[in-house]
This record gives C-alpha cells, sequence and structure tokens, in this order.
C-alpha cells in the first residue's frame, strides 16, 4: 500500500536556524497519529510542508506517492493553527465558500455537524467565541473526503465536554482509508483515539510507535511519557 | 459515556478485559451478536483500530467468533464462559489477598473478615472490631 504521507531526509531552515533536520517519517492509510512536542519542536512546520505552505530546504515530501503540489493540495484537508476565515462571513457562507472550493466538501455532513454543536449557520464568524470557531473549523476540515487530514492544534480552545463530542465526531466522521496528522498539547484527551504517536525534539523525530506499544514498553500514557522526555 | 482507562496499560488489552468481562456478566448473553467495531469504538471513545485489535485477541479466547459476513457472536459454550469468569474471579482475588498481604492479613485471616461481613448487616462495624481484637 502506497504511504499517505512519506519524507525523507527533510530539513528545513528559517534563516540559520534550522526548525527541521533530516526527518524520515511514514504514515501509512486508516490511521490517527499524533504529533507531539514542545513549543518550537517543529510541529507545525512539518504540518506546513506537508499542505504545500513551505517548500523544504532539502530532502523529499510525498502526500500518496505525489510531490507537494496542486494535486496533493485535493487530497490534504488541512486545519491551521491560526483563525484564517473572515470574520464578516456568516458561518453558512463559509460552507458555500468550501462547497464551491472543494470538490471532496459534503456538505450535510457540515451542517449535521453543526446543528449537533448548535451552531446556528447565520451567525458571523467574528461574533462566534473563540471555541465554537474552532469548532466550525474542524467541522469544515473533517467534512473534507481527504486522504490526509492536518490538524494543527485543533481543540485548543473548546471546552472539556465539547472536546470530547469533537474527538468522536473525528471518530466517527474520517472516511477510513485517510490518515489523521494531529498535533497538539492536550495528549490526555486525545491519547485514546491515537493509533500512532510521533514525538519531535528540537526538529527531529525522537519516537515513533504505537500508543499501545509505548504504553506496554514504558508502563505509562503517552501523557506521562511525554511529560518525562521533555521535562524542563 | 466513554470507558476509563489504567494509564500505564496498552489500551487495547483493557478493553478486552472489559467486553469480557461484560460477557461472563451476562451483559452479552451466550450466542448474542456484538455491536460493530464502530458501534463499540464510539462507545468507549477509543480508536477503531485499537478496538479491532482487542476483538481479534479475544477471539483467540474462543469467547467471541467471527462470521465472515454478519459480524461477530458471543460464544454458545456457557462452560468456556463460566471458565473464563472463573479464571478472572481468581485473578481479582489474587490481587486483592496481596493488597490484605500488604495490611498484614494472611488468608485465614481474610477468610475471617469475609465471614463476618457475610453474617452481618452492618458490615464496617464488624471489620473494625476484628481490627480492635487484633490489637
Amino acid at each position: 500500500m502506497t504511504p499517505v504521507f512519506e519524507c525523507s531526509h527533510i530539513t528545513k531552515h528559517y534563516g540559520a536556524k534550522a526548525a527541521l533536520s533530516d526527518i524520515n517519517l511514514t504514515l501509512e492509510p486508516g490511521r490517527i497519529v499524533g504529533l507531539l512536542g514542545p513549543n518550537g519542536s517543529g510541529k507545525t512546520t512539518l504540518i506546513k510542508l506537508a499542505a504545500g505552505l513551505l517548500t523544504s530546504t532539502s530532502g523529499t515530501l510525498t502526500i500518496c506517492g505525489e510531490r507537494i503540489g496542486p494535486l496533493t493540495k485535493s487530497k490534504v484537508s488541512y486545519l491551521p493553527d491560526k483563525d484564517y476565515l473572515s470574520g464578516w462571513m456568516s458561518v453558512s457562507q463559509v460552507i458555500d465558500l468550501f462547497h464551491d472550493f472543494y470538490e471532496n466538501f459534503d456538505r450535510v455532513k457540515a451542517c449535521e455537524m453543526l446543528n449537533r454543536l448548535q451552531i446556528d449557520p447565520e451567525q458571523k464568524l467574528k461574533t462566534l467565541s473563540k471555541g465554537n470557531r474552532e469548532k466550525v473549523i474542524l467541522i469544515l476540515t473533517m467534512s473534507r473526503s481527504a486522504d490526509l487530514y492536518l490538524l494543527d492544534e485543533p481543540i485548543g480552545g473548546v471546552d472539556p465536554a465539547a472536546r470530547d463530542y469533537i474527538l468522536q465526531t473525528i471518530l466517527t466522521n474520517y472516511n477510513e482509508s485517510g490518515t489523521i496528522l494531529i498535533s497538539t498539547h492536550l495528549i490526555s484527551d486525545v491519547e485514546r483515539i491515537l493509533d500512532e504517536a510521533v514525538f519531535l525534539k528540537n526538529g527531529t523525530v525522537s519516537i515513533h510507535s504505537a500508543v499501545d506499544d509505548i504504553r506496554n514498553q514504558y508502563q505509562k500514557s503517552v501523557d506521562e511519557l511525554f511529560r518525562e522526555v521533555f521535562a524542563c | 459515556m466513554p470507558w476509563n482507562f489504567d494509564p500505564g496499560r496498552p489500551i487495547y488489552s483493557q478493553l478486552l478485559e472489559m467486553i469480557r468481562l461484560q460477557i461472563v456478566s451476562g451483559r452479552y448473553a451466550p450466542g448474542e451478536k456484538l455491536p460493530s467495531v464502530r458501534d463499540l469504538a464510539s462507545e468507549a471513545a477509543v480508536n477503531p483500530n485499537t478496538m479491532q485489535r482487542a476483538l481479534t485477541e479475544l477471539e483467540r479466547t474462543g469467547l467471541i467468533y467471527a462470521q465472515r459476513t454478519s459480524g461477530r457472536y458471543v460464544t454458545e459454550d456457557s462452560d468456556l464462559i463460566a471458565s473464563a469468569k472463573r479464571t478472572i474471579a481468581r485473578e481479582k482475588t489474587g490481587v486483592f489477598l496481596q493488597e490484605m498481604k500488604q495490611l498484614g492479613y494472611g488468608p485465614e485471616q481474610v477468610t475471617e473478615i469475609i465471614n463476618t461481613i457475610d453474617s452481618s448487616e452492618n458490615a464496617d462495624q464488624n471489620v473494625s472490631d476484628s481490627d480492635a481484637e487484633k490489637k
């Protein structure tokens, strides 16, 4: 099976600073993978490379066997770490925008989820709270039928009850051959839905392992291991 | 409601134990069809691959079996279920006895305490009574 995401010897410099150095990482279809690391470890850089927003200094990165380009953008559904939608738009206008923009966007699914979370489609984005805006953007991202979902800090501003619903949403709605790469600091919340965890440390992959193998090997949860590996 | 997990052990093995418990306690009757992997994973709020692994391992014990197209069923072999139940009881009792040992009670004293709890309505009172006797 062609890996959904494959990078070999990826290095990315910002000027003299190396954000990523010699990353080798392969992700198979149908997995939910946690991209974990302290601030400044290179998580967002790696995700932006895969989304085609940055180009690497050296190394190759492929999505479903394709080099990053316009074609891979149709296979990747990306949720940035920053709010990127215009505040003057209403939720339903953003849905129209996504519907126009992406062939693989499932409008019915998006509306169902918004309804479940009791978000009024006529509300303007700027009048929504941070958490509700995050929910809208996550719903839009997950309503595309993509091969790779890149979620950069998706649930930071969401309350714990809604977080459970959102994780549930991710579990029940992602297409089964798709892979989700999710970067987050809320490890204990997402740990149970992950297949694999990738630890980034100073721009290199320090651990890449199945969650249950980590729990087996270290006799601790991924959250506890993280706190130990990255103790200040 | 998501199920709860111990941090230090693999999730799939805990899922296996939870489903096994539901089988031996009769929540899933012998011969009953189990919900789909997706539904079970959703109920437990875990990754479907993890649930799949738990069920595959559970199949190996014979407590459940897969039928090619129609899903997974609980075994109809009630002896097997009874023996699984006994195994769990032995394991749990072993853990319990270990804890009692740390408190300084041997198996005979534990049996004594169990008997006093059994024969009395006010169990807590009796446990502290027998504590006092020891001193």
